[in-house]
């Protein structure tokens, strides 16, 4: 890691830990916040260059890696900070960068970079991921688009400014072809979104589109090959929220020790019985290798190498099982004061169980490993 | 020099002095045992061009190379699929084990034969009644003038009945608490009073010996650090041991990918392995595979940038050999009953001897330590859990 990194994962850890702890995610939840995370965090956020980290200086990014947002994005993982990176800064960012017209990326990128501006990418439409099954229909009307249908899942849909919305200009549901993605701005007239509450007590939506018109100069990448664009878009999501997770994991991973450390039973600390000390070597295995994978998605990113889709597919995949071990692990390892709401390991074992959904699970990421390896 | 003009100039060596019967063969034929005439030729070219032990010092036989030389070295021999010039417990092991801790004059002694492939090292460690619990070995050496006197036995040496030598740990204080009563020695096993009898495996192969001493008689200059301070040397040559496991597995399962293996034995669909369930388990442990190469970069990465393996290499040992376990049994999954054969035509020989790997495969978990040894170091070393 270079040193410039090094500072920036300094500083995100000072930053994340002063200012968004996990108490912070709870404090949200408690009061039933309206909109999920904090306007004036986010801003700060971006006044510390977290928003525009990948974009480029042009439109007020700092022009940086993947590599940097990881780092970024790793701290924000450790304490669970539910602020609409993922959305935002990744998806939506990603979408309208790589697709997107110069103008509509002059409009809307510089907002995204000063925190003023929320994306959201409407894609799924049924409880599992799976980019190409989309029935939401877009039909030449006059001299526009006319969108119908409804998406699920929308990560921090309830509060976006621009829904990137997915939907079929050709073809059946699960074709590849024949996907246009489509910039729509949340005041469009016909589109309805509900705030749905998850499990983790961050953001998602339902998003219904009725008669929705937008102008043609709102596709994103080419008419019916959106799935191009799309592939492009999902594997740096994937690779962004596996590094987010991994520090969740990470974290939850690193708490678990220290209690094995702490808590006496039997006059010593249970962390000195083999039958525990061997499974957190077991843990602490699976998040090394997590870490190394992560490692390497977000360099091939950075790097363009033509077997990202293979590493942000194992990364994905890595980060999903494994914090699905470690969190079960966490709560077995804590005892009862695991399944207390008072402990806050429980909201990691929440927010895992989200993130390995997202984006898919384990075995989609299998399946979809296996697919761009040729078998 | 250029990297890239140094590439070329071992790729150019290379091509002109690996004996054919020593490296994959280039027509795509089935790969035969090297003619023991070649390897000869070949260890000794190979020693006389320091590409043995490419990043030892020129003093010592080595090649003087930097870390990066010697790496584009070891890559332009796995790409050329060259039988190794020497085993690797010489090599691996010892070498870098005295580079260490020897004197100059052990140094001088044992390291530039090591480097020319002429001497092959075995490793005397687990006996009988010491294998996870090593310290408790019993192989006694009493020192007598110049020498020292051995007694008892060694099992599970690998490799003893073709090696010319041993390093051997030796218990030279009975009464000292286990850990401090032994010694590190080396001998030629050639002396009078060594046994060595072939042990044979469930795979029905005998690459491990027992070995038994007998008032077998050891040079005193020979003991490596000092009288009872062998612990220390053990353990530190127990890391580079199982750095080279780690190592040792990738460049094993570089033959036929699982999925063409899938793909030929169980069929297409669509152009997806026709069985599922397979087809998952096919995806996951190649998954593995980048995770673990990627894990094991940034490993190498850390160790040149500090002192030689830490004990997160544990970490990598464990993984590599039950990945290497798990490799083995989809093998045998993916064949069927084609994976049951042991001897005759019915089988192909590649059916064969995969039957026999997913046997040997049982001990990678058990040699160098045991995965539940390996558990215990790192929750004691790396996660600092407390005893």
């Amino acid at each position: 890691m270079s040193d410039e990194q090094e500072v920036l994962r300094a500083t995100a850890r000072d930053f994340v830990s002063a200012h968004a702890p996990v108490a912070h995610l709870r404090e949200l939840r408690d009061r039933g916040d309206p909109i999920g995370f904090s306007r004036s965090l986010w801003t700060r956020m971006a006044e510390l260059g977290w928003t525009g980290v990948v974009l480029p200086e042009e439109y007020g990014g700092s022009g940086l890696g993947y590599a940097e947002l990881g780092i970024v994005l790793e701290e924000c993982g450790r304490t669970l900070v539910p602020e609409p990176f993922l959305s935002t800064v990744v998806l939506g960012s990603s979408a309208l960068l790589l697709g997107g017209s110069e103008d509509l990326k002059r409009k809307i990128l510089p907002g995204v970079c000063s925190g003023d501006t929320i994306l959201a990418l409407a894609h799924q439409e049924y409880g599992r991921f799976a980019p190409y099954a989309v029935s939401t229909r877009a039909v030449g009307s006059g001299d526009g688009i006319r969108l119908d249908g409804s998406k699920t899942f929308v990560l921090d849909g309830h509060v976006a400014d621009y829904l990137v919305v997915v939907a079929r200009t050709s073809g059946t549901p699960g074709d590849r072809g024949g996907l246009t993605v489509l910039m729509v701005p949340a005041t469009a007239r016909g589109l309805s979104v509900e705030r749905t509450i998850m499990v983790d007590s961050r953001n998602a939506a339902t998003v219904r589109l009725e008669g929705v018109m937008v102008p043609a100069s709102a596709v994103l990448g080419v008419v019916d090959q959106g799935a191009d664009l799309l592939d492009l878009v999902f594997d740096r999501g994937a690779v962004a929220l596996s590094a987010q997770l991994f520090g969740c994991l990470a974290e939850a991973f690193e708490r678990t020790l220290r209690y094995l450390k702490t808590r006496v039973q039997f006059g010593v600390p249970i962390g000195s019985f083999q039958a525990l000390k061997h499974r957190a070597v077991q843990m602490y295995c699976e998040v090394e290798l997590s870490r190394s994978i992560v490692l390497e998605a977000l360099r091939a990113v950075d790097e363009g190498r033509a077997d990202l889709p293979r590493l942000a597919s194992a990364a994905k995949a890595r980060t999903s099982d494994t914090a699905g071990l470690v969190t079960r692990e966490a709560i077995q390892m804590h005892g009862g004061i695991g399944m207390t709401d008072e402990e806050e390991i429980g909201l990691f074992l929440k927010r895992a169980r989200v993130a390995e959904l997202t984006l898919g699970d384990g075995s989609y990421h299998r399946d979809r490993f296996a697919r761009v390896s040729g078998y | 020099m250029s990297l890239e003009a140094f590439r070329s100039e071992v790729r150019a060596w290379l091509e002109e002095n690996c004996p054919a019967s020593c490296r994959e063969p280039v027509d795509g034929s089935p790969r035969r045992a090297p003619l023991p005439s070649d390897l000869v030729l070949w260890r000794r070219r190979m020693g006389d061009r320091g590409f043995v032990c490419p990043a030892w010092p020129t003093e010592y036989g080595g090649g003087g190379l930097g870390a990066t030389e010697a790496r584009v070295v070891a890559e332009e021999l796995r790409r050329i699929g060259a039988e190794p010039a020497s085993s690797g417990f010489g090599v691996s092991m010892l070498g870098p084990v005295l580079l260490e801790h020897g004197t100059p004059a052990q140094k001088r002694e044992h390291l530039p034969p090591i480097a020319r492939g002429e001497i092959q090292w075995c490793q005397g460690y687990s006996e009988p009644g010491a294998g996870s619990d090593l310290a408790s070995l019993q192989t006694r050496a009493v020192r007598d003038g110049e020498d020292y006197v051995i007694n008892g036995q060694k099992i599970w040496t690998s490799g003893a009945q073709s090696a010319d030598w041993i390093f051997c740990l030796v218990r030279t204080d009975p009464t000292a608490p286990k850990h401090e009563g032994i010694s590190f020695l080396l001998f030629d096993l050639r002396a009078p009073g060594v046994t060595i009898r072939p042990i044979r495996l469930i795979s029905g192969a005998s690459p491990f010996c027992e070995v038994f001493f007998e008032n077998v008689r050891a040079k005193a200059r020979n003991l490596i650090g000092k009288e009872n301070g062998g612990w220390t040397i053990a353990k530190r040559l127990l890391q580079h041991e199982r750095t080279m496991l780690a190592s040792g597995v990738a460049v094993r399962e570089a033959g036929p990918s699982l999925s063409a293996l899938a793909r030929s034995y169980l069929g297409e669909v669509g152009g997806q392995i026709a069985d599922p369930i397979l087809r998952d388990r096919v995806a996951q442990l190649e998954m593995d595979r980048l995770c673990f190469d990627a894990a094991r970069r940034r490993s190498a990465e850390a160790a040149r940038s500090s002192q030689g393996p830490g004990h997160a290499v544990s970490v990598l040992k464990l993984y590599a050999s039950e990945m290497s376990k798990r490799s083995s049994e989809l093998v045998i999954a993916i064949l069927g009953a084609q994976g049951l054969g042991w001897e005759g035509d019915a089988f192909s020989p590649f059916e064969r001897a995969a039957v026999r790997e997913w046997l040997r495969s049982k001990s990678a978990t058990l040699v160098g330590g045991t995965s539940e040894v390996q558990m215990n170091v790192v929750a004691k070393r790396v996660l600092a859990l407390p005893d």
